[in-house]
């Protein structure tokens, strides 16, 4: 068992989730309660990561990211190192790719908001920030956790985004599925099955805990 | 157009589409304003608009003088900022907060030390205090309206909206939550309207009347000038023309009739057990009035009222003509055919006799004892 693949692979999870999860409550939001024009397309591009073979993203993260683009001379000119082959790459990596299991619970949790209830927050005196706080977000809790753990076991599992980004630097960028990939190919059956079986035993967890908050939002509403 | 020269609450709004908008109107405190049309019609755009939760094109909305909406001007309120009590079509109560946690959240303009008991009292005076914990989805459709209107005064609104505040609630519960709202009519001094799609509501609610069709009012003015007009095709189609008044019980006879006084004389109602000096709302339909010229004799009805043509009106293509009929001060209407008109020559100042059989009036009660004990007071 490799805990400290277990260490990054944790850390890369809780990163992203604090990363996306602002982004996300406003993205989601925005496109729950705005018609604007391009939303349609908005929308297919924030889906791209649900569907686009992992490499691939990667490929495209490591051009725009690269040490000769404009957003890799940034990101160097902030962090102090480029941006492939570093946790602090990996994590943008991450946050990007697990964008729509972010935006979409968020958003079809606000859209579940009757808008006549959210008119009545106002007419009972309720500023657009009160209203926010103590009416939307409660009532769309239990998708903003939803998103939260969706995007926290997305994480652990991703495995070609980080290893064309991050490769597989013990401490900075190995995370647990890649170790199960390195383990395999050192023939230690053994430690890859136990690491496979963390990642099992957390998945279930995660998707037993969205599914009885998903029922909890049906049961809300009225 | 509507109503006193300098109202409590004023309103203008215009726009072509998407929803067209063509009204101005005021309402006074004490005065509850019914907008009666077809669904459709813009009736709660309207509403949405005094609220500031719709921005016509062209708009303006005054409260005690001041402007919350007025589009020439750029003025616009914020709808958190406007004292507005809103009562929802389907209530959107918040599904998360407890009745109490309902209406406090409408106690922001309140010290938090004073809000938990100014909460009991408004849920006290909607007699839910004992449901104060539960939740909206554990009350019964009565009880979150009751909820609704609660959380509606509890900001201490410079005027009360209701929006098809019966809708979603079964004929008995109705009847109580109407009884309600007319208590409250007669303690709050503030200017309540009513969007309804039943006359019903109107009948027993309304001290004026905005009818309206396709976002345009069709007419508007006091309950018992409106409803004396003969010329309101659209009401006439709607649910029929029938004089509305305020009458008083006087006392009840021994065969089931009851005595109400009116301007110009008595009535004989069936009787419905009401103490006497009792204020109550009778609707005499314009179908159920016949007309004669001389005082007929030998008849089964007890109500033949004397007075004089005051008006002849003919809608395009239906046969029954309306008469309007002044008896003293109260302007009754009757529908008769063109053979009738024919034969005793009915023109304006024809002196004639009205006749209504006891069973057709329509008796409403306008205060039924909620009064004093259960109405809302605002500190």
């Amino acid at each position: 068992m490799d805990f400290v693949a277990l260490r990054v692979s944790l850390w890369l999870g809780a990163g992203t989730i604090l990363i996306l999860l602002p982004f996300g409550l406003w993205l989601g939001r925005l496109l729950a309660l705005k018609q604007f024009r391009g939303k349609l397309f908005l929308e297919a591009l924030l889906t791209v990561p649900l569907v686009l073979p992992p490499t691939a993203l990667g490929f495209y993260l490591l051009v725009t990211f690269g040490a000769r683009s404009p957003l890799g001379q940034a990101f160097q000119a902030v962090v102090g190192h480029s941006l492939p082959f570093s946790f602090q790459g990996l994590l943008v990596a991450s946050a990007i790719a697990n964008i729509p299991f972010v935006v979409q619970p968020i958003q079809r949790g606000f859209e579940a908001i009757p808008s006549d209830v959210r008119d009545a927050a106002s007419c009972c005196g309720l500023t657009p920030w009160q209203r926010f706080t103590r009416i939307e977000v409660p009532l769309a809790w239990p998708s903003i956790l939803t998103a939260a753990i969706l995007t926290f076991a997305h994480t652990l599992g991703e495995f070609g985004v980080v290893l064309m980004v991050g490769g597989n630097l013990p401490g900075q960028t190995r995370t647990l599925s890649i170790a199960i990939y390195d383990r395999m190919q050192a023939f230690d059956d053994r430690s890859a099955g136990v690491m496979a079986a963390t990642l099992l035993v957390l998945a279930l967890a995660t998707l037993m805990t969205t599914t009885a908050l998903s029922r909890r939002v049906g049961v809300r509403r009225v | 157009m509507c109503g006193v020269s300098e109202p409590r609450l004023s309103v203008g709004l215009r726009q072509a589409g998407p929803i067209p908008l063509d009204v101005e109107f005021g309402c006074d405190a004490g005065q509850v304003l019914a907008i009666f049309g077809p669904s459709g019609s813009g009736k709660t755009t309207i509403l949405r608009s005094i609220a500031g939760l719709y921005r016509p094109d062209h708009a303006t909305v005054r409260s005690n003088g001041v402007a919350w909406t007025d589009t020439a001007s750029g003025t616009f309120v914020p709808p958190h900022q406007r004292a507005v009590g809103f009562v929802f079509q389907e209530y959107a109560l918040f599904p998360h907060l407890t009745a109490e946690g309902n209406v406090t959240a409408a106690l922001g303009h309140l010290p938090h030390a004073d809000r938990r008991s100014r909460a009991d009292q408004l849920l006290r005076s909607v007699r839910l205090h004992e449901k104060a914990n539960r939740r909206p989805q554990e009350l019964s459709g009565g009880e979150r309206q009751r909820v609704a209107l609660a959380r509606a005064l509890a900001r201490e609104p410079a005027v009360l909206l209701l929006d098809e505040p019966f809708a979603a609630v079964d004929r008995h519960v109705r009847r109580g939550l109407q009884d309600e709202v007319n208590a409250l009519r007669r303690t709050l001094d503030l200017p309540m309207i009513l969007v309804t799609h039943d006359f019903d509501d109107v009948v027993r609610l309304a001290t004026h009347v905005l009818l309206l069709e396709r976002g345009r009012a069709v007419a508007c003015g006091p309950m018992t000038t409106l409803m004396s007009r003969p010329d309101l095709a659209w009401l006439r189609e709607a649910v029929g023309l029938g004089a509305v008044f305020e009458a008083t019980v006087r006392g009840s006879t021994n065969h089931g009739l009851m005595l109400l006084g009116f301007d110009a004389g008595t009535l004989l109602a069936a009787d419905r057990r009401l103490p006497t000096g009792t204020t109550v709302r009778v609707r005499i339909p314009a179908r159920e009035v016949i007309l004669a010229t001389h005082r007929p004799e030998g008849l089964s009805l007890h109500n033949v009222l004397v007075g004089r043509v005051s008006a002849v009106h003919r809608d395009p293509g239906i046969d029954p003509v309306i008469v309007q009929v002044e008896v003293g001060r109260l302007l009754l209407l009757a529908e008769v055919t063109q053979d009738a008109i024919d034969r005793l020559r009915l023109a304006p100042g024809t002196p004639v006799h009205a006749l209504v059989k006891s069973v057709s009036i329509d008796v409403v009660t306008t205060d039924s004892g909620l009064g004093a004990r259960d109405s809302v007071t605002t500190t």
